[in-house]
C-alpha cells in the first residue's frame, strides 16, 4: 500500500465507512497532504464505496477542501468588510512583497500558498489572517513580516 | 419605538460558575414537560440570526414518537462581524454541553453535535479536553448522552440549518426544501433540534435562574440578553452582553468614535441604518409595533464618515456571490448581477436607474429564493442603496 | 389523519389528497405551473424556482413542485407578484445563458425557450454573463455533447444519473458563482464511468446535453453515387418516432418509417428487428448450452445466470462497475452490432456488393448504440461494421429537411434479405421483451411445445416495476434437453441502471438464484432510450410499451425461431447458431474498465 491509501485507511478506520465520514476523512487527508489530490479522491471513493464524482463535488464546495497542489503553510488572509476597512491590502501586499507571489500562488520552494478568505470570526481584532490552523490577528505589515520569518526559520532549521 | 434607556450591560453568559454539574443534575430531576413549559415562558428565541422560539422547538422534537433524535449545536459563526461563539466556546464550554444534554433529556435524543466552522479548529483541543471530562461525568452518572463535534470546511451556506445537516451527511452544504423542518425531519432525517451556540447558553441560564430572571431583562418580544460583536469603527470593539430592545442612538452613543454614519445590524444578511434613523431603530425581533426593530445575530458594525458605503455594498456582494450554495436561480445569478450591477452603474456603462431594477431584483430574491442566504441579500441591498444612494452613483 | 385537505386555488375552492405537492393539485385542476428542475422521473429539487406561487398570508412565494398542500392554504399561481418573479427568474436564466437559440441543437424542443417565449422575454436588462465565463464544451464522447454554456443547473442531469442509472457520472460542484454541473475531476465524459446511456440527454430541458449527431455524414453518404447505403431500425424507433413528427405518444408508425426512410434515399431499408431474432437464436443456444454445461458436466467455470448482452449502456456500465462478472454476460454481441456484421459479409455477398462500398446505418432509440459503433472490437466484418448510428430524434430531423410530409406516407415493406422479422423481435424494444422473446423460443426448443402462456403473451415479464422475477418449469422436455426435466428456469428483468445494480449485487453476494437475468440500461428499456423523443415520462413510456406489444401482437409471425429469413441465414450462411461463423461474427468480447 502507497501513503496515500494507508493514510485514507487508517481515516476511514477512525471516521467509519459511511457517507457521513466523507467530510472528516476529506479533512484528515487536507491536514496531511494540504490538498486533495484525484489520487486522494479515488482511493476516499474506493474505501467508502461512493462515486468519485460524488466526492469532488463535495470537496469542491468547501473552500478549505483544496484540490489544487499547495505549499506546506496556507496563508489565508481575510478579505470580509472589517479587515478590508483596517488594511487587509496591505497586509497583502506585505506577505506578497516577501514571499514574491501572487494572489492564488505558490512560492517556488513550495513553502507558502497565498490565499484570501472570508471573515475569520475575529473582526474586533482585524485584520486578521490564518496560516493553516493559526490565527494571526491585528495585523500590521511588521507584525506580518516578522510572523512569516519564523515560519521561515522554523522550516529552514528542519 | 426607541427607548432612551442607557444601555444595559448584563453578566450571565460569560460569568464563570463552576456548577454546571450541579445544574445538570438538579435539572435532569425535573420532568421534561415543566423544562419545556419553563423554557417556553422565558420567551427565549434563536440567538443564530432568525428569532424561532427555542421552547417551541424544542417541544415539537420532544413530541415526535421517533426513537432516534438529535440535539446540534450550530458553531459555523460565519456571518461577517460575528464572533461570540468563539467566545463562548473558548470561556463557557461546559454550560454549552450541559445545555446540549438537558435538550436530550427533554427531547428523547441520545446524540448531540456540535458543528464548528473550520476557521475555529484552533479550538478543537481545549474543546475536546471539555467534552471528555463531559463524558466522563455522564459515564459517572449513567447519562445516557453523547456529544462529538463535526468539523465544517469553509463554506459559510452550512450555518443554515438544513445546508449543515446535508454537510454532516457528507454531502455539499446545499439548502433542503421546508417542510419538511428539522424537528420533523433533520439530521439523518431523524427530529433534531438545532440550537445557535449561544441560544443554548441562555438555556442554562433559564434552568439555573429560573425563565423569570431571563424574562424580566429586555422588552416585549425581545426578552432577555443578548451578546453582540462590536467592530468595524469604534473604538471599543469587542464582545458584549446587553439587554435586547436598546436603541441605535444608545448604542452608538456608546460604541461609536464621534463620527458615526451608519451601523450594519445583523452582518452582511443584516440591515444597514443611517445616522438619520438611530433614534428611531431598535435592536430586537420583529412585534413592536412603531419605529424599526431589527433582529440579528448580534453583529453590529460601525461606519464613520471615511467609509464609502459602496465599498461596503461591493464586498458584501462578492462575499454572496462566492458563499451562495449555488442551487437556486434567484439568489446564484441574482448576486452576480447585483454586484456586476453596482459596478457597472458606479462606472457610468449602466444608468443611474437601473439601480431600481437591482432593487426590484432583490425584491424577487427576497420572495423567491430557497433560502434565508438569498432571501436576506435584499435587506443589506435595498437598505445601502436606498439610503445611500448617491454614493453609488458618483 | 384525513385523506383530503381543502385548499383554493386562484379563488375556487378544491379538495386534494393529503401529500400532493401543489404543483400536482394545479395540473389535476388543469392549471399548469412553469418548472424546469421539475421532472416526473426525478425526485424533487426546488432549485429553478421558476414554478413558485403565492399563499394567501406569506409574503414569500412557495415553489409549487416542492410545498405540500395543507389544510386551508388560499393559492395563487397567476398573481402579479408571481409574474414579475417568475418573468424575473426566466431573465437571470438567460442572463447566465448562451441563448443562440439559432444556432441549438434543442431549438424548438427546449424548455427553456419554450418558457421565454411565454413569458415574452424580448429584452435583456440583466449583464450578460456568459462572456465573462470560460464555459467548456466537452465534444469528446462518440455519443454526447455537454456543453456548459446552456446549462441551467437543474441538476436534472445529475439527479437521472444518480436516480435512475445508479452510475453518478455527474456531479455538481463548486459553489456560489462557479458551482457548475461536470465529471470527477472535470474530466471528459467519455474518460469517467458515463455508460452513453443517454438518460441525462433526455432528461435535460435545454441544449447543455445532446447527442452527438451524424446527420451531415449520413447525408453525404447517401449523396455519394458509388455507396450502397443500409439502413436498420431498431424495434423501439416505430414506438416513438411518431412523437417527433406531430403524433401522440403510442402510436406506431413502422410503415410510415420505412416509406420514408426510402424515399430518404436509403438503398436498402432493413430491420433490426431480424437481427434481434437472430439473438434469441445464438443467445437463447447459449444460454441452453451454458445450462447443459452447468448441470450435465457439472463444469464450474460455467458463469450463472448468464446475463443478456443486447445494450451498450448496460454493457459499459458492467465493465466499469462488475468488472468480475464479465463471464456472466452472454457473448452474443447487440443485435444493431450482428446486423453490421452481417450487412458487410452475407448481405453483401448475396446482394453483390464489395464491403467497402457498404455505408451501414443504424437508427436507434439509443446513445450507447453510438459509442458501441465505435469500439475497436466492432470490426468483425474486416471494416467498421456499423458506420453511423442516428437517433429516433436524427432521424426525425432527415425526415423533416427532406420535407416529407410524414403523415401522409403510405406504409411501406421493409426489403428484402434481413427485413423480415416476428413479433419476438419487436419486443426486444420493452424491458422484458428480450426475456420474453428467448423464453418463446428456448421453451420450444426444450419441449417441443409453444410457451404454456395464453396467445404466447408471456405476461409476468411485462410490466414496469424496475426488477421483476418469473419462472417457467420445464416438463416432459425433448430428448436432447432431458436433463432439464422438472428443471424451474428462473429469471429475471432490470431495466434502469439503478436496478441492474442491485441485482448485480446479489449475483456478487451469491444470493441469486437466476439462471437468466434480462438488462437494459434505460428506464422502460430501448423505447425509452436515451436517443427516444423528448419528453419522457412514466405514463409516455407506458404508451409506446403498449403500442410494441399491439405490433407484436398484429404479426402473423411471433416466435423468432419461425422467421423465415432466420431459417435462411443459417441454411445459406451460419449453418448453426455458435457454429464457427457465429461465433466470429455474432459475438464479442468485453474490456474490464475502472470503477472510479
Ligand atoms: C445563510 C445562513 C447562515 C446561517 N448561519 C448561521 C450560523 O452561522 N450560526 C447559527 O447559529 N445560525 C445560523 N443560521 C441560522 C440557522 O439556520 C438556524 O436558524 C439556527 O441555527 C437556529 O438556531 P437558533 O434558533 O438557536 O437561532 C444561518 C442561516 C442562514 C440562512
Ligand atoms: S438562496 Fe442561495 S444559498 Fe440558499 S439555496 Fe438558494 S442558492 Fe443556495
Ligand atoms: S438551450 Fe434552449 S434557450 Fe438555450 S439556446 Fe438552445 S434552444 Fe435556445
Ligand atoms: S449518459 Fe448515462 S451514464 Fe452517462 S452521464 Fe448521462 S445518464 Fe450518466
Ligand atoms: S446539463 Fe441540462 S439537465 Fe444538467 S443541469 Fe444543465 S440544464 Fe440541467
Ligand atoms: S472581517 Fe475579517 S475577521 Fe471578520
Ligand atoms: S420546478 Fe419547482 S423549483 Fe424548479
Amino acid at each position: 500500500m502507497d501513503p496515500i491509501q494507508t493514510l485514507v485507511k487508517n481515516l476511514a478506520e477512525k471516521h467509519g465507512r459511511s457517507r457521513e465520514s466523507v467530510l472528516p476523512i476529506l479533512q484528515g487527508v487536507v491536514e496531511q497532504e494540504k490538498f486533495l489530490s484525484e489520487r486522494s479522491m479515488i482511493e476516499i471513493a474506493r474505501e467508502i464505496d461512493i462515486p468519485a464524482a460524488d466526492v469532488y463535488g463535495t470537496a469542491t464546495f468547501y473552500s478549505f477542501l483544496e484540490t489544487k497542489p499547495t505549499g506546506q503553510f496556507i496563508i489565508r488572509v481575510c478579505k470580509t468588510i472589517t479587515c478590508a476597512m483596517k488594511g487587509k491590502n496591505q497586509i497583502l501586499f506585505a506577505i506578497e512583497d516577501m514571499l514574491k507571489i501572487g494572489l492564488g500562488e505558490t512560492t517556488p520552494d513550495k513553502q507558502f500558498t497565498l490565499l484570501e478568505t472570508n471573515c475569520l470570526g475575529w473582526c474586533h481584532k482585524a485584520p486578521a489572517m490564518l496560516i493553516n490552523d493559526e490565527i494571526y490577528t491585528e495585523l500590521t505589515p511588521e507584525k506580518v513580516r516578522e510572523i512569516l520569518s519564523g515560519y521561515m526559520k522554523v522550516n529552514a532549521n528542519h | 419605538m426607541a427607548t432612551s434607556n442607557q444601555l444595559k450591560r448584563v453578566d450571565f453568559i460569560f460569568r464563570n460558575e463552576n456548577d454546571w454539574e450541579k445544574i445538570l443534575s438538579s435539572t435532569l430531576e425535573r420532568k421534561p414537560q415543566e423544562l419545556i413549559n419553563e423554557l417556553i415562558s422565558s420567551e427565549l428565541k434563536g440567538r443564530g440570526g432568525a428569532g424561532f422560539p427555542t421552547g417551541l422547538k424544542w417541544k415539537l422534537t420532544a413530541e415526535s414518537k421517533e426513537k432516534e433524535k438529535y440535539v446540534i449545536c450550530n458553531a459555523d459563526e460565519g456571518e461577517p462581524g460575528t464572533f461570540k461563539d468563539r467566545e463562548i466556546l473558548s470561556r463557557v464550554p461546559y454550560k454549552v454541553l450541559t445545555a446540549m444534554a438537558i435538550c436530550g433529556y427533554i427531547t428523547g435524543a441520545k446524540k448531540g453535535y456540535i458543528y464548528l466552522r473550520g476557521e475555529y479548529k484552533f479550538l478543537l483541543p481545549e474543546l475536546n479536553k471539555v467534552i471528555d471530562e463531559f463524558e466522563y461525568y455522564c459515564k459517572e452518572t449513567n447519562l445516557d448522552f453523547k456529544i462529538s463535534i463535526f468539523m465544517g470546511s469553509g463554506a459559510y451556506i452550512c450555518g443554515e440549518e438544513t445546508a449543515l445537516m446535508e454537510s454532516m451527511e457528507g454531502k455539499r452544504g446545499e439548502p433542503r426544501n421546508k417542510p419538511p423542518f428539522p424537528t420533523q425531519a433533520g439530521f439523518m432525517g431523524k427530529p433534531t433540534v438545532i440550537n445557535n451556540v449561544e441560544t443554548l447558553v441562555h438555556t442554562f441560564t433559564i434552568f439555573k435562574y429560573g425563565a423569570k430572571k431571563f424574562y424580566d431583562l429586555g422588552v416585549q418580544y425581545s426578552r432577555g440578553t443578548k451578546l453582540f460583536s462590536v467592530s468595524g469603527d469604534t473604538p471599543k470593539p469587542g464582545i458584549y452582553e446587553l439587554e435586547l430592545g436598546m436603541s441605535l442612538q444608545d448604542f452608538v452613543y456608546e460604541f461609536g468614535d464621534g463620527d458615526t454614519k451608519a451601523v450594519q445590524v445583523g452582518g452582511a444578511s443584516g440591515f444597514l441604518v443611517p445616522r438619520k434613523k438611530f433614534k428611531d431603530a431598535a435592536i430586537g425581533f420583529k412585534g413592536k409595533l412603531t419605529g424599526i426593530s431589527l433582529p440579528t445575530g448580534g453583529s453590529m458594525m460601525l461606519f464613520n464618515s471615511s467609509r464609502s458605503m459602496f465599498n461596503v455594498l461591493d464586498n458584501y456582494l462578492e462575499f454572496f456571490r462566492e458563499e451562495s450554495c449555488g442551487q437556486c436561480t434567484p439568489c446564484r445569478v441574482g448576486c452576480q448581477q447585483l454586484l456586476l450591477g453596482i459596478k457597472a452603474v458606479k462606472r457610468g456603462e449602466k444608468p443611474a436607474s437601473y439601480l431600481d431594477k437591482l432593487l426590484r431584483l432583490t425584491e424577487t430574491m427576497q420572495y423567491t429564493a430557497k433560502c434565508g442566504l438569498g432571501q436576506s441579500v435584499a435587506n443589506s441591498f435595498s437598505s445601502i442603496v436606498e439610503n445611500f444612494r448617491e454614493e453609488m452613483i458618483y | 389523519m384525513s385523506k383530503k385537505v381543502n385548499i383554493t386555488i386562484n379563488g375556487f375552492p378544491v379538495e386534494i389528497a393529503t401529500g400532493k405537492t401543489i404543483l400536482e393539485a394545479a395540473e389535476e385542476q388543469g392549471i399548469t405551473i412553469p418548472t424546469l428542475c421539475h421532472h416526473k422521473d426525478l425526485c424533487v429539487a426546488g432549485n429553478c424556482r421558476v414554478c413558485v406561487v403565492e399563499v394567501a398570508g406569506q409574503n414569500r412565494l412557495s415553489a409549487a413542485c416542492a410545498t405540500p398542500c395543507e389544510e386551508g392554504m388560499e393559492i395563487l399561481t397567476n398573481s402579479l407578484k408571481v409574474r414579475n418573479s417568475r418573468k424575473q427568474i426566466i431573465e437571470l436564466l438567460l442572463a447566465e445563458h448562451n441563448a443562440d437559440c439559432t444556432k441549438c441543437y434543442r431549438n424548438g424542443n427546449c424548455e427553456l425557450q419554450t418558457l421565454a417565449s411565454e413569458y415574452k422575454i424580448m429584452t435583456q436588462d440583466f449583464i450578460e454573463l456568459v462572456p465573462l465565463k470560460h464555459f467548456s464544451i466537452d465534444a469528446y464522447s462518440p455519443s454526447i455533447i455537454k456543453d456548459d454554456s446552456k446549462c441551467i443547473r437543474c441538476q436534472r442531469c445529475v439527479r437521472t444519473c444518480a436516480e435512475l442509472q445508479g452510475v453518478n457520472a455527474l456531479t455538481v460542484a463548486h459553489k456560489g458563482d462557479k458551482m457548475k454541473i461536470t465529471t470527477f475531476f472535470e474530466k471528459a465524459m467519455r474518460d469517467v464511468v458515463c455508460t452513453n446511456c443517454g438518460q441525462c440527454v433526455n432528461h435535460c430541458p435545454t441544449g447543455a446535453l445532446v447527442e452527438r449527431n451524424y446527420i451531415e455524414e449520413v447525408w453525404e453518404a447517401i449523396a455519394n453515387p458509388n455507396k450502397h447505403v443500409v439502413v436498420q431500425t431498431a424495434p423501439a424507433v416505430r414506438v416513438g418516432l411518431g412523437e417527433e413528427l406531430g403524433l401522440k405518444p403510442g402510436k406506431s408508425v413502422t410503415g410510415k418509417m420505412v416509406a420514408a426512410l426510402k424515399r430518404l434515399g436509403f438503398d436498402s431499408v432493413l430491420d433490426t428487428d431480424f437481427t434481434a431474432d437472430l439473438t434469441i437464436m445464438e443467445e437463447g443456444t447459449e444460454l441452453l448450452t451454458r445450462l447443459k454445461k452447468a448441470l450435465v458436466d457439472n463444469d464450474k467455470s460455467v458463469a450463472l445466470p448468464m446475463a443478456t448482452s443486447c445494450s451498450p449502456g448496460w454493457i459499459k456500465y458492467i465493465e466499469h462497475m462488475f468488472p468480475e462478472h464479465l463471464n456472466n454476460l452472454s457473448t452474443c454481441k447487440s443485435p444493431q452490432q450482428m446486423f453490421g456484421a452481417l450487412a458487410k459479409t452475407y448481405y453483401a455477398n448475396a446482394r453483390n456488393i464489395k464491403p467497402e462500398d457498404i455505408v451501414s446505418v443504424s437508427i436507434m432509440p439509443c446513445t450507447a448504440k453510438k459509442y458501441e459503433a465505435f469500439r475497436p472490437e466492432m470490426h468483425d466484418s474486416g471494416y467498421r461494421d456499423v458506420d453511423y448510428v442516428l437517433t429516433t430524434r436524427e432521424l426525425a430531423i432527415l425526415i423533416k429537411q427532406a420535407g416529407l410530409d410524414f403523415n401522409k406516407l403510405e406504409p411501406a415493406k421493409y426489403d428484402r434479405l434481413m427485413g423480415e422479422s416476428s413479433g419476438a423481435g419487436v419486443i426486444f424494444g420493452a424491458t422484458g421483451g428480450v426475456m420474453e422473446a428467448a423464453l418463446r423460443t428456448a421453451y420450444e426448443i426444450v419441449t417441443g411445445r409453444e410457451v404454456p402462456f395464453e396467445n404466447l403473451n408471456i405476461i409476468p415479464v411485462r410490466g414496469s416495476d424496475g426488477i421483476r422475477e418469473a419462472s417457467i418449469k420445464i416438463e416432459n422436455p425433448v430428448e436432447e434437453w432431458a436433463f432439464l426435466d422438472g428443471v424451474e428456469l428462473k429469471c429475471a428483468v432490470a431495466h434502469g441502471l439503478i436496478n441492474a445494480k442491485s441485482v448485480m449485487e446479489s449475483v456478487k453476494a451469491g444470493t441469486a438464484d437466476y439462471h437468466f437475468i434480462e438488462f437494459m440500461a434505460c428506464p422502460g428499456g430501448c423505447l425509452g432510450g436515451g436517443g427516444q423523443p423528448i419528453p419522457t415520462n412514466p405514463e409516455i413510456r407506458r404508451k409506446r410499451a403498449e403500442a410494441i406489444y399491439a405490433e407484436d401482437e398484429g404479426l402473423p409471425i411471433r416466435k423468432s425461431h419461425d422467421n423465415p429469413e432466420i431459417k435462411k441465414l443459417y441454411k445459406d450462411f451460419l449453418k448453426e447458431p455458435l457454429g464457427e461463423v457465429s461465433h466470429h461474427l455474432l459475438h464479442t468480447k468485453y474490456t474490464k474498465r475502472e470503477r472510479y
